[in-house]
């Protein structure tokens, strides 16, 4: 199976000294559903960003199908949900221009949106379930909703390898399960590569096929179901 | 009014600034920088003085000193993380001192420097004009063409980021924008209330808008008739015609934030 991400005794550290990330190895195949879980402050989000490139790893390296990730030159194929996004400022950006911003890599950076881009991001905003909500402004949306909107946004943008960071923040649980489920079908219909990153992954566990949990390491790699009872509850990393 | 030519001339290059300085403060709005205006606004005074000790066109040397500051500014913010606001103040001041320091060389601290400071758009010639509008309609035009990444940035800047959008060179292309835009700006409205121009027509648009491309048209539009209105009064009740424009936009946010928050009722 090729490889879509490969970290190889990557540490990281914010400040000189600090020690976020200590050996951390990491493969996953192209099309491979991972969930990665930990507790907060494990690491979780400095792993997925050094994943896509955002940040160079102190010592070690990170390669993205086998290219250097900082300086991948296939980046229009990456989707990528940060933790908590957040319009920035207050802009009045409605649902669909929010996902619209989705197309941005993939359907050309200059000039109007083309038919195809608009049709793609309608077809995200359905995804989602916000079409009554689409021409509204993002700001005047439940937190849930929003966070839907940029999980669509991510979406429209076709990825092959998505990383969703939390997703789930304020999403209640019907919400969850459909995310959950329309993610599988990415994932199954279209091969996508989906890194899951979430401290709650009930939700996503009967999906995926590996559980990654880190915890400035990585403390357990292998399918859900083997994973010790105590660990279920990845609250309990730190025991 | 209108049968006197200098102020069709100034009616002219205000409504090129009227929209031009909303559509590009529109960007620094929206991400939190609305003061990178006036850092550019100080650095451009240093070049006027530049340009009168050099006697060379102020606006000129004024334009140059804009574009570098405007980019020192944004690189030292990208570079330097969470410090953005000591970056600008410290182009701020640097413009300041060394404005203050080539006047006082140049033994100009006159009515020259005045019209730089407060604006002097009823001077505009033929030839300004013609300037005014050409770089008006490129800076349109560019803002136009950049629309779509620019506003990608301001919805979700890590997530373009990692698609591969150059987030570096649209920040720098922002930062040439608002220097071009500081650089006309300062005959209408002077130096010191450039930034005014690119602000408050944008937050008074943010109070009514319905979505991030009707914020930016109403705010052109606001921008357009703040210009106008403020120098038609200006003409009819003798008021200094820069000051004027700005407490008109001023105004119309006032207006703005009332009838929004009578709609959000
Ligand atoms: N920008 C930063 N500068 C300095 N330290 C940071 C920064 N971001 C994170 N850290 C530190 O790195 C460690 C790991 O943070 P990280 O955000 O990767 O954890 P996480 O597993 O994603 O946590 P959470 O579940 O809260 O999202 C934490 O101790 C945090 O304090
Ligand atoms: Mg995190």
């Amino acid at each position: 199976m090729p490889l879509a991400v490969e970290l190889e005794s990557v540490s990281f550290g914010y400040r000189p000294g600090q020690r976020v990330l200590e050996g951390v190895d990491l493969k996953l195949g192209e099309g491979e559903f991972v969930a990665v879980a930990g507790p907060n402050g494990g690491g979780k989000t400095t792993l997925v960003r050094i994943l896509l490139g955002l940040e160079r790893p102190s010592e070690g390296r990170a390669l993205l199908y086998g290219e250097p990730a900082h300086r991948f030159s296939r980046r229009r194929t990456l989707g990528y949900l940060a933790q908590r996004s957040e319009l920035g400022g207050d802009a009045p950006a409605t649902v669909r221009e929010v996902v619209s911003a989705g197309r941005l890599a993939a359907g050309g950076l200059i000039g109007p949106l083309r038919r195809r881009d608009r049709e793609l991001a309608a077809e995200a905003i359905a995804r989602v379930g916000l079409e009554e909500y689409a021409d509204l402004p993002v700001r005047t949306l439940s937190g849930g909703m929003q966070q839907r909107a940029f999980i669509a946004k991510a979406l429209a943008g076709e990825p092959s390898l998505l990383v969703l960071d939390e997703p789930t923040t304020g999403v209640d649980v019907e919400s969850q399960d459909s995310l959950a489920a329309l993610l599988d079908g990415l994932h199954s219909d279209l091969g996508v590569t989906i890194v899951y990153v979430s401290h709650e992954f009930g939700a996503v566990e009967r999906f995926v096929q590996r559980l990654v949990l880190v915890r400035r390491s990585i403390v357990f790699d292998g399918p859900p179901s083997d994973l010790p009872g105590v660990w279920h509850d990845p609250s309990h990393v730190h025991a | 009014m209108l049968e006197s030519e200098f102020m069709r001339l100034a009616l002219g290059a205000g409504a090129v600034v009227g929209v031009l300085a909303p559509a590009v403060g529109f960007f620094l709005v929206q991400r939190r920088q609305s003061l990178t205006g006036d850092g550019i606004g100080h650095v451009a005074f240093a070049g006027v003085a530049a340009g009168i000790l050099l006697d060379v066109a102020p606006v000129l040397t004024a334009l140059v000193a804009a574009i570098l500051g405007g980019i020192a500014i944004e690189l030292l913010r990208s570079r330097g993380g969470t410090a953005g606001d000591q970056a600008l103040a410290l182009v701020f001041y640097t413009g300041i001192a060394l404005g203050v320091v080539l006047i006082s060389a140049a033994g100009a601290l006159n009515v020259d420097l005045f019209q730089y400071l407060f604006g002097s758009i009823l001077t505009v010639t033929r030839s300004d004009f013609v300037v005014i509008a050409a770089l008006g309609a490129v800076g349109l035009a560019v803002v136009g063409l950049l629309y779509r990444p620019l506003a990608g940035i301001v919805i979700d800047e890590e997530g373009a980021r990692v698609a591969g959008v150059p987030i570096g060179a649209l920040n720098i292309a922002v930062a040439a924008l608002a220097a071009v835009t500081v650089a006309l700006s300062m005959r209408v409205v002077g130096i010191l209330l450039v930034a005014a121009l690119m602000v408050l027509p944008v937050s008074a648009a943010e109070r009514i808008a319905w979505s991030m491309r009707s914020t930016l048209a109403l705010a052109m539009a606001i921008g357009l008739c703040s210009s106008l209105v403020g120098l038609t009064v200006s003409y009819y009740a003798d008021l200094p015609p820069g000051g004027t424009i700005v407490l008109v936009a001023a105004g119309a946010y006032a207006v703005c934030s009332i009838v929004g928050s009578v709609r959000g009722r």
